[in-house]
């Protein structure tokens, strides 16, 4: 008997988006208020992986055709490349940075250089998360 | 300076403020205690997901509610997150119970003795007979 799983599916299309946005929001409160890249990451995954319950792994797959192997080099590329990057300026490794800016939208911004290696470490974090279910998910 | 903290404590606004979150969370509170009541009194897994995905979806949102009312009131903070969880918990726990209840009739978990009716069982026959 086939399966009937609207119920799931339609609450995992509604859902998904806040727990997105919901791990946006953590990845950038991370400075000031408990969050970062680590929490952040693995939200995004919970979301990918609950998209993985109700639909089919496959059909993940098409939707968001990421190389997680390679997410997790990209993110370990940037968050040594934002450590690397003070050698250019002769300050220690892994001196950071941050100024104030005007941008068009947001007004005065603190723009900090630890949020590009938390960039780094939240890619990490999806891409090793990500790897590691799929890997056992998957049957063949 | 200590009278003026006193008639801050006794205005009409404060004991509003304060006596809506009173009533808030303790009815919160109260629903959970139900929920707890209901998974150790009720005969079956489908009542019980039954009270699980009913009564403790309202008790958790209430005291959400609540505690969002006195960071809001109180202390002048607009909580974003409290509202994402009242908003996440009202669509993810009723659907929680909903796939609790039907997995477990899937496989084949007897409904209690006390069941008057059992539409599930008949759509299944159905769709069997159907499918044959």
């Amino acid at each position: 008997m086939r399966t009937n799983d609207v119920m799931l599916q339609t609450a995992t299309k509604v859902v998904t988006f806040i727990i997105l946005l919901f791990a946006v929001h953590i990845f950038f409160a991370g400075h000031y208020t408990p969050g970062g890249g680590f929490v952040g990451g693995l939200l995004t995954t919970s979301a990918i992986v609950l998209l993985m319950l109700a639909f089919d792994m496959n059909t993940v797959r098409k939707i968001l055709p990421i190389n997680y192997v390679v997410m997790t080099a990209v993110g370990l590329l940037l968050a040594v490349g934002t450590a690397a990057a003070s050698i250019v300026f002769d300050v220690p490794f892994f001196t950071h940075a941050y100024d104030y800016f005007d941008l068009p939208l947001l007004g005065e911004t603190s723009l900090h250089s630890a949020m590009l290696f938390d960039a780094g470490v939240y890619l990490v974090v999806v891409g090793v998360t990500m790897t590691i279910i799929q890997t056992i998910g998957e049957d063949e | 300076m200590r009278n003026l903290l006193r008639e801050e404590r006794f205005s009409i606004g404060t004991i509003i403020v304060n006596t809506l979150i009173i009533i808030l969370i303790s009815t919160g509170v109260i629903f959970s205690a139900v929920t707890a009541l209901g998974l150790v009194r009720l005969p079956d897994v489908y009542t019980r997901t039954h009270a699980a995905s009913k009564s403790s979806t309202l008790g958790v949102l209430c005291v959400l509610v609540g505690t969002f009312l006195h960071f809001l009131l109180v202390e002048n903070v607009f909580n974003t997150q409290a509202i994402i969880a009242i908003v996440f918990l009202f669509i993810t726990a009723p659907v929680g119970g909903h796939l609790i209840g039907r997995a477990s009739y899937m496989s084949g978990i007897k409904v209690a003795e006390e069941t008057v009716r059992d539409d599930m069982g008949i759509a299944i026959k159905k769709k069997k007979a159907e499918e044959k």
